[in-house]
């Protein structure tokens, strides 16, 4: 009897082993075929780099428009589409439609979707209703809606296959980030940093929606699920309580820390990555201590969600650095040694290289010049504050105190890049980062905390760094020597995602509404168009009947229409450089878009 | 858990004259915007014609900016100013100058009566169509909001009549103690 149980469990246990398999293997393949783009960073690794060649440095000036879509919506429009086969699923702001169009039919829209949410979500979004796209498995589309819902959708019909809430939104939880689908788990994170939520990366079955894990930013060991033992930060074990003793009483439960950026996995290591927020409030008087795991870089197991290890970038912030941007993952030569990399570039100013296997710092500089409320992190490892940044008392807002305005600080709270994902391409083993050449004044204040309510506590003006004239800039950046490589001004802030092709082309959107084609090598401008609308979103290539296109989003808004729409100052304050302070607005208006550009035939 | 923890902050940090000060506010601003709907009307003479406590009144008694002849502003105005970059300007734009999804409230309160004001802070609005989905949500029971619904007035009328620039306001009358007073225990501060 005892033996037949047992068979009978090793089978079961072997049928569900070979299902993950598979569904490991649909995506993993998929993504190795550069015709499709299949997952929102183009790859597992977010290296957002196509091996398409048909477009190269010596033929992208000839680049024409090949057709154009509106999504009929206005606002904000981030994140891209996806192609599959002769598919593409093209997803909009709130009311968060999808639509599915057939490629070889004219780009017919074969089915369309719009979930029923309740307006009162869209304040309680921080910066606009933005949303990052969707993702692809196992016959299915998967939305994170406004309002927190995930939903999977029959990719053929469009018609819904299940749906899990997320979040309250009562409280002030929304979805703003893409999911990212790891073997049979469905990984999603949550916005609500600025309402004081309990933030957390959240699993889910892929066939039925059934929760499987969830990792809270901050809280006691089993809600954040680290080992004391097990779990490192910096070669360490984290020890007992790791979080909790960070904060002062229960202000952990209403601590941010959310996760709305991007995932990225390692196949090999079993390892997912990704960043969590600012910890609640923005006056940092209010909540002593580090505030661990806010600031966090996290590796967790994809199967159980347990840490492997962690790294806290920004102890006690106290400018809203939120450490969610994307952690692109390469295979490179550091030292004549191959090294399994992670390359994280942070909103505040450090872009990071780490062994993701360990969580070993190699190197942290700054990638903008201009960045000052830090010296940098302290790299001698036997130093007690060995990987902690050194703050400059000037600059430190904790320092100043409450109800001082601390001037001059960069990069403003927008930070040298936000959410908007950079590239990596394997040919010139550079990134292609689009950053904000912003400073900012800062001044905190108590706050009272109220559930569902906005929990700031810090009045904030941004302007350029004196002297400039300029509010962007698109960087080539080498990340084993921690140096810019090249790098392009530009008026605004680039807030739109880079793609680095083997065609050794780099793509990128502008404010403005560009799409600028340049040189892999040099940052040679080599092709520029103007698409209807400011261009927040990120660029993506496909190949379909033999053409390779490029496709992008317009529509401008995100926080970056919060305060650039109508100028950041006033542009007859005599400061001298008109042109750098203009507003948006002198430039382009609302509008969701799609634009898809190819060679002439 | 998360309305026991809310029940457990507001114990914490709200005292009874807090709330009882929340609800006179509140029942204030429920009888003044149902008296008082219609946003076309004139937002009225905005100069001071005297001063309580710091705080300027126009002729008909609503609050107002004051600048003295050297430059010197208001507490109010100054203020409003810094509650309005933490509470408002992440959708109505630095300086009320408006964002890409909503609108420049230096432009509205060009026309917004007082009562409008306080109406709409308290209680939202929604302006939701095929084109358009503009939510403002209500603030009522925020207390960061709700005890600085004057200030947030005074320098949004100012900016309205180019009373204060696109700047941080500089020179500035000093915190009135009746104010303190006031904010203490509208906050729920130990005072």
């Amino acid at each position: 009897m005892r033996k037949v149980l047992l068979a009978t469990c090793l089978g079961t246990m072997a049928a569900s082993a070979a299902s993950v398999a598979i569904a490991n293997d649909e995506l993993t393949k998929m993504a190795q075929n550069p015709k499709d783009w299949v997952m929102p960073a183009g790859d597992y690794a977010n290296t957002r780099y196509s091996k398409l060649n048909q477009i190269t440095a010596a033929n992208v000036g000839k680049l024409q428009v090949a057709w154009t879509f509106s999504t009929g919506v206005l606002r904000g429009h981030e994140g891209g589409p996806l192609i599959i086969g002769n598919m593409m699923y093209v997803h909009t702001p709130f009311p968060n439609k999808v639509y599915a169009m057939d490629l070889s039919q004219d780009n017919k829209i074969v089915w369309k979707y719009e979930p029923k949410q309740d307006p009162n979500v869209i304040p309680v979004m921080c910066c606009d209703t933005v949303n990052r796209g969707v993702a692809y498995a196992d016959g299915k589309i998967f939305l994170h809606q406004a309002d927190t819902t995930l939903v999977a959708l029959d990719a053929k019909t469009g018609k819904e296959v299940w749906t899990v809430k997320n979040g309250d939104p009562g409280k002030g939880a929304t979805g703003t980030s893409s999911p990212l689908v790891v073997k049979d788990k469905v990984l999603i994170g949550i916005s609500g940093g600025e309402f004081g939520v309990q933030c957390h990366m959240t699993a889910y079955d892929l066939k039925t929606g059934k929760l499987a894990w969830r990792a809270f930013s901050e809280g006691p060991d089993d809600q954040i699920m680290v080992d004391p033992e097990k779990t490192t930060a910096l070669g360490k074990p984290v020890g007992k309580d790791s979080s909790i003793k960070t904060w002062q009483g229960d202000q952990w439960k209403i601590g941010g820390g959310c996760t709305w950026g991007w995932t990225s996995y390692d196949p090999e290591l079993n390892l997912v990555y990704y960043g969590s927020g600012n910890p609640s409030t923005w006056n940092p008087k209010q909540r002593p201590g580090d505030n661990k795991w806010s600031m966090t870089i996290f590796a967790r197991d994809a199967d159980t969600g347990m840490a492997k290890w962690v790294y806290q970038m920004t102890p006690h912030d106290e400018w809203d650095y939120d450490g969610v941007n994307e952690m692109i993952l390469s295979d490179q030569q550091m030292n004549g040694q191959n090294r399994k990399l992670l390359t994280h570039f942070d909103r505040n100013g450090l872009a990071y290289t780490m062994d993701r296997v360990t969580g070993e710092l190699l190197v942290a500089e700054k990638y903008d010049p201009k960045v000052n409320w830090t010296t940098g992190v302290d790299m001698n490892k036997s130093s007690p504050t060995y990987g902690r940044p050194k703050v400059v008392d000037q600059y430190s807002t904790e320092k100043q105190g409450e109800d001082v305005n601390t001037k001059g600080v960069c990069p403003a709270a927008l930070g040298t890049k936000d959410q908007q994902p950079g590239a990596y391409s394997p040919d010139t083993q550079l990134f292609y980062v689009p950053t904000n050449h912003v400073c900012m004044d800062y001044e905190p204040f108590k706050v009272n905390y109220t559930a569902g309510q906005p929990y700031v506590g810090a009045t904030l003006s941004m302007y350029p760094p004196p002297g400039e004239t300029h509010m962007g800039n698109f960087i080539a950046w080498d990340n084993k020597t921690g140096k810019i490589v090249w790098s392009n001004k530009e008026q605004f802030s680039v807030w739109s995602g880079a793609l680095a092709t083997a065609g050794g082309v780099v793509f990128y959107g502008t404010l403005e509404g560009y799409l600028k084609a340049v040189d892999a090598k040099t940052g040679k401008e080599l092709y520029k168009f103007k698409t209807p609308s400011g261009i927040i979103g990120n660029v993506t290539t496909y190949e379909n009947n033999g053409r390779q296109y490029i496709a992008v989003l317009s529509g401008v808004g995100g926080w970056a229409g919060i305060g650039l729409a109508a100028g950041l100052t006033d542009p007859t304050a005599g400061l001298g450089a008109v042109g750098g302070y203009a507003a948006l607005t002198n430039y382009t208006a609302l509008g969701g878009a799609l634009t898809v550009f190819a060679l002439p035939q | 858990m998360a309305s026991s923890m809310r029940r457990s902050f507001l114990k914490s940090h709200v005292e009874d004259k807090l709330l009882r000060h929340i609800w006179s506010v509140i029942a204030t601003i429920v009888v003044v915007a149902s008296g008082n709907t219609s946003f076309a009307e004139n937002a009225g003479d905005p100069k001071a014609v005297k001063s309580e406590d710091g705080k300027y009144l126009d002729k008909e008694g609503n609050p107002t900016f004051n600048v003295s002849a050297d430059g010197t502003i208001d507490w109010y105005t100054y203020s409003g100013y810094r509650r309005y970059h933490s509470e408002c300007h992440v959708c109505h734009g630095p300086d009320g100058m408006g964002s890409t999804y909503a609108p420049a409230l230096k432009d509205s309160l060009k026309t917004m009566s007082y009562g409008d004001f306080l109406g709409v802070v308290a209680s939202g609005r929604k302006n939701v169509s095929t084109s358009q989905e503009s939510v403002m949500p209500a603030f009522g029971d925020n207390t960061n909001v709700a005890c600085y619904m004057d200030d947030l007035y005074v320098y949004l009328r100012a900016r309205a009549n180019d009373a204060v620039g696109r700047v941080r306001p500089g020179k500035r009358e000093e915190k009135p103690a009746a104010y303190t007073e006031a904010e203490s225990a509208c906050m729920g501060k130990p005072h």
